[in-house]
C-alpha cells in the first residue's frame, strides 16, 4: 500500500518546505512498531512516560470539551492543540524547575503541567472574575507567572523577541535559567523573530526556540512562509543551529529540547528546533479547514497521531491497558465537567476592575472614568 | 440595485475595479483560497488567479513594504491587514514610508495604495481583536482615512479611494460587517472622499459618529425623541480630511455637539472635532461639546458592552448637552 502523504499541503508554489518526519535530518526515537531507537533514547522512568500520557490524553479531552462549549455558546473562543500534544509537553517536560516557558497561544497544555490550575484556566474561558487576568482577556490568553509561564497576546511573534531579552537578562545576572520560547512556523516571518533570533544570536543568549511546524497558519501553507527548506535552517543567518524533531514522538522532543537546554544552559548560546507536527483541528473555533485543505493529508497524519503512536509504546511494554484509559477518561472528564460548573457559577468581573492595572496607580482621568461607568446606565447582552 | 451586506459590498467593489483595471491586485493573509478570515475576498482568487490576489507570508511589514515597492513600480495595490490590531508591525512603514513618499520626493514617487482592514469592537475579541486606532493615522501627514457605515457607502468609497491619487486606510466596521444591509448599484459609482452625510436631520443636538456607532447614534438619536430632543445625526464616512463644512453648518444651527467613538477618549479623534469646533463656531455653541467614547483602558473582553458607548451612554450625554 503507498504511503499517504504527509507533505502535501496544497498551494502550487514552485518549492516546498519538507514536512516529512523521516527525512535524514529529523531526530527519531519512537519507531512505528512502537519501540524505541537506542540511539536517540532520552532514556525515561516508565513513570515519566505515563505520567506524560495520561497529561496529553487530558489535554485531548480538554480540548475536545472546550471545542463543544463553543459550540454551545458557553464559551466564545477556543484554541486548540489537536495533534500537537507531543511537540508542546515533550517540551514542556524537559525543562527543568528554574526554567521559563514563552508561549504562542496554544500551549495550555504545557502551562497545565507546570502548575496552572485547571479551574484558572477554565476561568478564563468564561472570563470570569476567577480568572487571574479579570476577564480583560480572550479565552486561551490566560496568565500563570507561578508556572514560569509568559503572559500572552494575539500578535504574532513578539514573545520571541522578549523570551530572548529574558533569557540574555538571567545570563547578565549570571543565572542558571533557560527560557524556551513557543511559536509556529507562520511566526517565523514575522519582523520579531528576526530580531529575537537576531540579538539573541548576538548576545548568545540561553534560549531555546521552539517552532511548532504544524503545516498551517490559518489557510496559509508552510511553502508562502519560507523559500528555506526547512524551518531550522533559518536559523542559520543568525549563527543560532537549528535542529528538526519529529513532533509527534513525545521521546524525541524531549531528546532534542533536553540537548537544546544543556547546550543554552552551558553557555553556548541559543538554539532553534522545529517540530513536524500538524494542526488536525482547524486554527480555531472560528476556522474551516474544509475551505483550504484536503483530507487525505489530514487522515494521513492522523495516523500519525502522538497519542495513538504512544499508547502503542506503552501497550508494548504493557504499561497501559485499555482499562486504565477508560477510567482515565471518566476522571479527567468529571474534572473538566466540575471546573466548568465552578467557572459558569462566578460572577462577571466587576466593572471597577476594569480601570484596575493600566497603570500601577490609577490617575485621575481613570478615577473620573470609573466613577461616571459606574453612575450610568448598564449595558444588555453581557 | 442589488441588497447586499457590507461584507459582500466590498468584495464587489473589489471585483468590480479588478476587472476594470488590471493595476489592482490584493495581497495579505488569508486572502487567497479561503478568501479572508471575513470571507471580504472570496471568490477573488478563483476570479483571477494567484498573481493578483495574494497570499503572502505572515508579516504585516512585508505586506506593506511590498505593497510599496509595488505601487512605486505602477501597480494599485489593496493589501489586506487582517484586523487592525495588527497593523503596527507595519506602522514604520505606514507612518515613514508611505505617509512622505510625495513630499520627501517633491512628487517624483507618489506612493498610492488602500490598506483594507477590519476595526473595532462587538465581535467578543479582547484587546487585540477590537481596537480602533484611526486617530493613530489621522495624525499622520499625508494619509486618508475612511470609514463607511453602509453597503452603499463602502462599496462607493472603496471605488473612490483605489482611484484616489493618495493613499487611503479603508477601515471596515467588523460588529456590523453582516449586520449592515442596503441596496447597491450595479453599476459604477463612487461616493466622494471628504464628504459626510446626515444620517438624520435635526435641530437641537449635533451628534457625530461613523461607523459601527452610527447606529447606535441614531438609536439613541430616536429615544432622545421621545424625550422632546431632535438631533441631528452626521455620519463622517470619511474621517481624514473631514467634511467641516458639514459640522460647522450644523453646529451653527444646533449650539450642541456630542461626539462618539469606540476609541479611547483621550486624544481620540473626538477631541480634534471637539478643538476644530471651537476654532470655527464657538460663538455659536450653547453648551460644552462632549465625548461618549471608549473608556482609556486596553479593549476589555467580558465588559465589552461596557466599554463600548452604546446607546445607552449615548442618551444621557444628549439629554444632558440639550437642557445645559
Ligand atoms: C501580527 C499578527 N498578524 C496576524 C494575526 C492573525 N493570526 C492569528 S494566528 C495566525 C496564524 C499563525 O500561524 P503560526 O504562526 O504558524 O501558528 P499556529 O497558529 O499554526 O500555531 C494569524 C495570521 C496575528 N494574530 N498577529
Amino acid at each position: 500500500m503507498a504511503q499517504p502523504s504527509l507533505t502535501e499541503t496544497g498551494a502550487s508554489a514552485g518549492h516546498s518546505p519538507s514536512l516529512d518526519p523521516n527525512a535524514s535530518d529529523v531526530i527519531r526515537v519512537l519507531r512505528d512498531d512502537g519501540t524505541l531507537d537506542p540511539a536517540t533514547d532520552p532514556k525515561l522512568s516508565d513513570d515519566a512516560v505515563v505520567a506524560l500520557f495520561q497529561h496529553m490524553v487530558f489535554v485531548r479531552v480538554l480540548d475536545e470539551r472546550l471545542v463543544t462549549l463553543q459550540r454551545q455558546g458557553r464559551i466564545g473562543f477556543h484554541i486548540g492543540s489537536l495533534g500537537e500534544e507531543a511537540a508542546i509537553l515533550g517540551s514542556a517536560f524537559a525543562m527543568r524547575s528554574q526554567d521559563w516557558l514563552f508561549p504562542c497561544y496554544r500551549e495550555f497544555g504545557a502551562a497545565l503541567w507546570r502548575g496552572m490550575t485547571l479551574q484558572s484556566y477554565i476561568d478564563n474561558m468564561f472570563g470570569n472574575a476567577g480568572d487571574p487576568a479579570h476577564g480583560r482577556q480572550m479565552p486561551d490568553h490566560y496568565t500563570a507567572r507561578a508556572a514560569k509561564f509568559g503572559s500572552i497576546s494575539s500578535p504574532i511573534g513578539t514573545q520571541i523577541t522578549q523570551g530572548a531579552g529574558f533569557a540574555w537578562a538571567a545570563k547578565i545576572k549570571r543565572d542558571d535559567l533557560v527560557a524556551l520560547v513557543y511559536f509556529g512556523e507562520g511566526a517565523t516571518s514575522s519582523n520579531e523573530f528576526h530580531n529575537g533570533l537576531n540579538f539573541a544570536g548576538v548576545f548568545k543568549t540561553p534560549n531555546v526556540f521552539f517552532c511548532r511546524n504544524n503545516g498551517w497558519a490559518i489557510s496559509v501553507p508552510v511553502e508562502r512562509q519560507t523559500a528555506s527548506e526547512t524551518f531550522a535552517g533559518k536559523g542559520v543567518a543568525y549563527g543560532v543551529p537549528g535542529v528538526r524533531c519529529d513532533g509527534n514522538d513525545l521521546f524525541a522532543v524531549i531528546k532534542a529540547t533536553r540537548d537544546a537546554v544543556a547546550h543554552a544552559a552551558s553557555g553556548k548560546g541559543p538554539v532553534l528546533i522545529e517540530a513536524l507536527t500538524y494542526r488536525l483541528s482547524g486554527h480555531s473555533t472560528s476556522d474551516d479547514p474544509k475551505a483550504y485543505r484536503k483530507d487525505e493529508v489530514v487522515e494521513a497524519w492522523k495516523q500519525r497521531d502522538p497519542l495513538v503512536r504512544l499508547r502503542k509504546y506503552l501497550d508494548g511494554r504493557s504499561l497501559w491497558s485499555d482499562a486504565l484509559q477508560s477510567e482515565l477518561e471518566s476522571k479527567v472528564d468529571a474534572e473538566i465537567k466540575t471546573a466548568v460548573a465552578v467557572a459558569e457559577k462566578k460572577p462577571q468581573p466587576s466593572l471597577e476592575s476594569m480601570f484596575d492595572d493600566v497603570f500601577a496607580e490609577l490617575p485621575w482621568h481613570l478615577k473620573e472614568q470609573r466613577a461616571q461607568l459606574l453612575a450610568g446606565v448598564r449595558a444588555k447582552g453581557h | 440595485m442589488t441588497q447586499m451586506n457590507m461584507v459582500q459590498a466590498i468584495n464587489s467593489a473589489l471585483r468590480h475595479e479588478m476587472k476594470r483595471d488590471d493595476r489592482v491586485v490584493v495581497l495579505g493573509e488569508d486572502v487567497g483560497k479561503v478568501g479572508g478570515v471575513f470571507r471580504v475576498t472570496q471568490g477573488l482568487f478563483d476570479e483571477f488567479g494567484d498573481d493578483r490576489v495574494i497570499d503572502t507570508p505572515l508579516s504585516e511589514g512585508g505586506i506593506i513594504g511590498c505593497a510599496i515597492g509595488m505601487a512605486l513600480y505602477g501597480l494599485v495595490p489593496v493589501p489586506e491587514i487582517q484586523f487592525s490590531d495588527f497593523i503596527f508591525p507595519a506602522y514604520d512603514q505606514i507612518v515613514s514610508e508611505l505617509a512622505k513618499f510625495r513630499y520627501r520626493s517633491g512628487g517624483e514617487y507618489p506612493s498610492k495604495l488602500v490598506i483594507r482592514t477590519p476595526v473595532g469592537g462587538g465581535i467578543r475579541g479582547g484587546h487585540y481583536h477590537s481596537q480602533s486606532p484611526e486617530s493613530l493615522f489621522i495624525h499622520v501627514a499625508g494619509l486618508k482615512v475612511v470609514c463607511p457605515s453602509n453597503p452603499h457607502d463602502a462599496k462607493g468609497l472603496l471605488l473612490a479611494s483605489i482611484r484616489d491619487p493618495d493613499p487611503v486606510l479603508f477601515f471596515e466596521p467588523k460588529r456590523i460587517y453582516r449586520a449592515a444591509k442596503g441596496d447597491v448599484p450595479d453599476e459604477d459609482y463612487t461616493v466622494p472622499i471628504g464628504k459626510a452625510a446626515i444620517s438624520r436631520e435635526g435641530k437641537h443636538v449635533t451628534m457625530i459618529a461613523w461607523g459601527a456607532m452610527l447606529y447606535e447614534a441614531l438609536a439613541a438619536a430616536d429615544q432622545a425623541a421621545e424625550q422632546g430632543v431632535d438631533c441631528e445625526v452626521i455620519d463622517l464616512r470619511t474621517l481624514w480630511p473631514v467634511d467641516i463644512d458639514t459640522i460647522i453648518e450644523s453646529v451653527k444651527k444646533t449650539g450642541r455637539v456630542v461626539v462618539v467613538h469606540e476609541a479611547p477618549k483621550t486624544c481620540g479623534f473626538g477631541a480634534e472635532l471637539i478643538a476644530l469646533i471651537n476654532e470655527k463656531a464657538f460663538l455659536h455653541l450653547e453648551a460644552p461639546p462632549v465625548r461618549v467614547t471608549g473608556f482609556d483602558t486596553p479593549f476589555p473582553y467580558t465588559l465589552e458592552n461596557e466599554y463600548l458607548p452604546l446607546a445607552h451612554r449615548i442618551l444621557p450625554a444628549v439629554l444632558e448637552t440639550a437642557r445645559y
